[in-house]
């Protein structure tokens, strides 16, 4: 046998085409070995300048990406001996990833400064999670996709047990990582059923191979969802979303903040290509599985959410309610669907990264403060940082001239195109259950009065929370919140994104259209 | 004597079912940790089963896929583990219990 095998053909690697990646991981490796050199307060600053910076060229890169798919002579394509796939789509997510990488450093240099966290580590670990991210997004192989899955999760049980000193970090670190892995086998075994079904894990391959073959029997509805399943977990959809409120309220809030945005997108990316491209002469098999879960994440999360007193938490129930709307998208099979659901998923990152970053500043030092009453009067003590939240908690709602009205509008315009009546009014009707617990959040800053403001000026400044962080939660010698200027920065973009693409909404649906029609 | 391979796959499926079944009944984080490392290996199998059938070296090199992303696992789940029960006499889920509501 020995002497029979071929020659072993390295396949040819198109490197400028994974260019967002290596800058990334480059970046990470680099920044890795200059934090072994200082660790003093300026590394850390330029830590976030230089993580933000290497955000900022994976996206200059995937622009350029985009020229050459789009409109250059290259086209949509595969590379790398079809395992990767390099379209409109990949780049679409490849840019949400990148901007969640920015946006998660902007909001991380405050924190990891306020809590004396070692900076240049988290930064690594992000980006590296981030070229996970994009993997997902860009592959064209059911392998590749487990890779990157891994890649991208790996590095998030790490960061979700990052403030070590914390019970609740490192209480979130291990569930995540438990019921992560558990995930990710059951994603492994429907990787392992659809090959034997199908002969490959080649999602062109497989597409191919269900065109023009009817496969019977339940080893590949098995493997159908094993998949479900598996990128369930990872998009926190209803039932596989036990850990979503634990691991959001548990980890570092900028952490929070970088998940929710980051691999919720890697996830739908996966989830979409696998079913919508691979599957998708397989319709009538997967559709009524998508239908439940979207229907039962938009209910149970809406009405938990509602019962939620510590607001981390209830935005982790939203974020699942908000990944059965984006699963609407999916549920309509159709091009608008996609482009809705990418719509929504870029919408959603800078509204969740902004509501974190808020969330951040206000639980002050010890990440304690997520409960309910740390809003009370949040707009007396700090007006603009009480509206940039109101304006991301009613996006969240759906309150038209913003993002999140037109994000909710597409996928439910793309179930009614597809008759899917029903999901469509289950989805309005949740709307306006989780509308209640938004606007229980903005009545609490405006409205409720914040007793241990009174007698405390406004000009007492940064010095006297050092000392009210050492008493601990109790000592309620409140002052005004620090606002750190990169977490500034940080919601002012976010607040810009949201208003803006809410009042002139058609740059960013042409983008997220354009990526679904450029999609192999 | 030959096994045909829908034994392997049965096997395969077992294996895994017991893994699958382990993590949520054991209350020991290392047991269930042993639990993930079980189903994996268990598709690792599957993998080689279908392989084999398919006469496609393709299930086979995924293996080593596999293997590299569970060791990657182990380094990490193990530090994970070690932060927590550091000051603890042993390792139950039990105690993880702070978070909830």
């Amino acid at each position: 046998m020995i002497g029979q095998l071929d020659p072993i053909v390295l396949p040819h690697v198109e490197w400028s085409l994974l260019s967002p990646e290596l800058i990334l991981i480059g970046g990470a490796l680099a920044l890795l070995v200059a934090g072994t050199f200082r660790r003093d307060r300026a590394m850390a600053a330029s830590a976030c300048v230089f993580t933000v910076a290497v955000a900022v060229a994976a996206l200059v890169a995937s622009w350029g990406l985009w020229g050459d798919v789009g409109g250059g002579a290259g086209g949509a394509r595969l590379a790398v001996a079809d395992a990767v796939v390099v379209d409109g789509f990949a780049i679409f997510f490849t840019v949400v990833i990148c901007v969640s990488v920015a946006l998660g450093a902007l909001l991380a240099h405050g924190y990891l400064r306020q809590e004396k966290l070692e900076a240049p580590s988290f930064y690594v670990l992000m980006m590296l999670s981030a070229s996970g991210g994009i993997l997902m997004a860009k592959a064209n192989d059911l392998i590749l996709i487990f890779l990157g899955l891994e890649i991208l999760s790996i590095a998030l049980y790490v960061l979700a047990g990052y403030h070590q000193r914390r019970e609740q970090s490192r209480e979130a670190a291990i569930k995540y990582f438990v019921l992560g892995s558990f995930s990710s086998a059951f994603f492994l075994y429907g990787v392992a059923l659809t090959y034997g079904s199908t002969g490959s894990t080649n999602l062109g391959f497989i597409a191919e191979f269900l065109s023009t073959q009817t496969v019977t029997g339940g080893v590949l509805l098995g493997g159908f969802a094993l998949l479900l399943v598996g990128l369930g977990f990872k998009v926190a959809a209803v039932p596989f979303h036990m850990w979503t409120p634990d691991v959001y309220q548990g980890s570092p809030t900028p952490v929070t903040g970088f998940m929710a945005a980051a691999a919720k997108a890697a996830g739908f990316a996966a989830l979409l290509r696998i079913f919508f491209s691979a599957f998708g002469t397989e319709q009538l098999d997967w559709k009524p599985i998508v239908w439940v879960l979207a229907v039962l994440s938009m209910v149970v999360g809406s009405t938990l959410a509602v019962v939620q007193t510590d607001v981390k938490r209830m935005l982790a129930y939203s974020s699942i309610s908000h990944a059965g709307y984006i699963l609407i998208g999916l549920q309509a099979a159709n091009d608008r669907g996609i482009a809705g659901s990418l719509f929504y998923l870029l919408a959603y990152a800078f509204l969740i990264a902004g509501s974190f970053a808020v969330v951040a500043i206000v639980s002050r030092r010890g990440d304690l403060r997520t409960g309910l009453d740390a809003y009370r009067g949040l707009s007396r003590d700090r007006p603009a940082l009480a509206f940039a939240f109101t304006v991301f908690l009613l996006a969240q709602a759906g309150v038209p001239f913003t993002s999140g009205f037109l994000a909710k509008f597409y996928v439910i315009s793309a179930a009614v195109e597809a008759r899917s009546y029903a999901i469509a009014v289950i989805a309005m009707l949740a709307s306006v259950v989780a509308a209640f617990f938004y606007l229980r959040l903005i009545v609490v800053m405006y409205m409720a009065e914040n007793q241990t403001m009174a007698g405390v000026g406004p000009e007492t400044s940064t010095g006297d929370i050092e000392s009210a962080g050492e008493g601990g939660v109790a000592t309620a010698v409140m002052t005004r919140v620090h606002v750190p200027v990169a977490a500034a920065v940080a919601i002012g973009i976010c607040l810009a994104f949201t208003i803006g693409a809410g009042l002139l909404p058609q740059p960013v649906i042409d983008f997220a259209r354009h990526a679904t029609i450029l999609r192999l | 004597m030959s096994v045909p391979g829908a034994w392997y796959l049965g096997l395969a499926a077992m294996l895994f079912s017991i893994g699958a079944v382990g993590l949520l009944i054991r209350r020991n984080v290392l047991i269930m940790f042993m639990c993930v490392e079980l189903m994996l290996n268990a598709v690792n199998l599957t993998f080689v089963t279908y392989a084999r059938m398919l006469n496609d070296i393709g299930g086979q090199v995924v293996v080593f896929f596999v293997l590299v992303v569970a060791a990657a696992e182990v380094v990490v789940g193990l530090a994970i583990i070690v932060s927590i029960f550091r000051r603890r006499a042993d390792a139950t889920a039990d105690d993880i219990s702070l978070l909830k509501g």
